[in-house]
């Protein structure tokens, strides 16, 4: 014992930040939204694979798949950001190297995320043609 | 903080071994994990040689045996010996459980590893520092809240809403739980932990308590509870056959129901 704080103040410690059910609440929600969404993209990649580059682009220029597929991408780096971040909370305790942990993370996440959208819209806002 | 190896002054060295007296019938080894607090030497596993014939069915008769005619230094603790106040929770076979509910038959092999509860600071030999568990205990105001004025009797309840808190008030805090939780042993600083949050949640179903959103707000945290990551080691070691887990899960699903 090297100071005098309480037993009940060292327990309280900063309080309660009084969030947490949101995180909570969107790991789930994203976690079911992928369900339907990695299946899709599964059956998509099998199927894209017999094809050639016109006809790939072509698949993607349609409406249906360039939204599923950014949303695939969108909600999967979400997800990866929001577990990760989990992890680091849980193992990582020095404040410098947390704090740069989780700035990495984020910046990880949202650079190849926001990568991998502008693709996805490029080639399908440009139907191919470019 | 997570750490993969003991540091240095913890990690645990060949001890003595103590041979069975002549004429034992039947013998067991008891691996005993040893720490002196007064002197400088690391902790250390002991190992008694235990005539079982001589002693009872559980670990802590044979714990006490030890005590008795092997080596009276060995320190542990233990009051009720039927598994109703906690005292002698230890780790036993590589799984937290009461000594005295225990038996040594039950733990397979020639060998009955014992130590202190996992990744609690040790006292002495099997006595951990329980101090941080019980005021997290006491942060959760294990007790009733009310706003209106007290009735002339007692605070009614039906039988239907007392039947809520079977399962939950059962638990004599021992601290297996808590202590066999991975997130515990990494966050146990912030995070409450199984047993603490067993009871929060024992008092949020509580007919009779009017403290409940209070008592969410001091809860949604990330990490006083949401360290909780579901592991159920909890529930697999409570030694009352108690689930902490699924109150923990009621719990984020009060916390739920409050937003959506």
């Amino acid at each position: 014992m090297t100071d005098f704080r309480t037993p009940r103040s060292r327990a309280q410690g900063l309080g309660a930040a009084g969030h947490g059910v949101g995180h909570w609440i969107s790991e789930r929600v994203s976690s079911v939204a992928l369900i339907p969404l990695v299946l899709w993209g599964v059956f998509a990649i099998l199927r894209l694979a017999r094809s050639d580059y016109e006809m790939a682009v072509a698949w993607l220029a349609s409406p249906v798949n360039a939204v599923l597929l950014a949303l695939l991408t969108v909600v999967s780096f979400m997800h990866m950001h929001s577990g990760m971040r989990v992890v680091v909370e849980d193992y990582i305790h020095r404040r410098i190297t947390k704090a740069g942990l989780l700035l990495l993370n984020l910046f990880v996440c949202a650079l190849f995320g926001a990568l991998a959208l502008f693709s996805i819209l490029k080639v399908a806002l440009s139907g191919g043609a470019y | 903080m997570v750490e993969l190896a003991l540091p240095k002054n913890s990690r645990v060295q060949k001890g003595q071994h103590h041979p069975a007296p002549a004429g034992a019938k039947k013998v067991k080894t008891f691996k005993v994990y040893r720490y002196d607090p007064e002197g400088t030497e690391n902790p250390r596993w002991d190992t008694y040689d235990v005539d079982v014939e001589a002693c009872g069915p559980m670990v802590l008769d044979a714990l006490i045996y030890i005590k008795n005619t092997m080596d009276p230094t060995l320190a542990f603790r233990r009051s009720c010996r039927e598994g109703v106040c906690g005292s002698c929770a230890m780790n036993i076979g590589g799984r937290n459980t009461l000594a005295c509910t225990h038996g040594w038959e039950e733990v397979p092999g020639q060998t009955c590893t014992i130590s202190p509860l996992p990744h609690m600071p040790v006292i002495k030999d099997l006595v951990p520092d329980m101090t941080l568990f019980y005021a997290q205990y006491a942060s959760i105001e294990p007790w009733l809240h009310t706003k209106t004025p007290e009735p002339q009797g007692e605070w009614l309840q039906t039988p239907a809403d007392r039947e809520k808190l079977d399962g939950l008030y059962e638990c004599i805090l021992c601290a297996c739980c808590s202590t066999s939780c991975p997130s515990y042993w990494w966050n146990g600083d912030k995070y409450l932990g199984p047993a603490a949050l067993l009871h929060a949640y024992r008092w949020l179903i509580d007919s009779r308590d009017e403290a409940t959103g209070e008592r969410l707000d001091d809860l949604e945290d990330p990490f006083k509870l949401y360290r909780c990551h579901t592991i159920m080691n909890c529930a697999q070691v409570c030694p009352k056959g108690l689930n902490p887990a699924k109150a923990i899960a009621e719990v984020k699903k009060m916390l739920v129901d409050r937003v959506v």
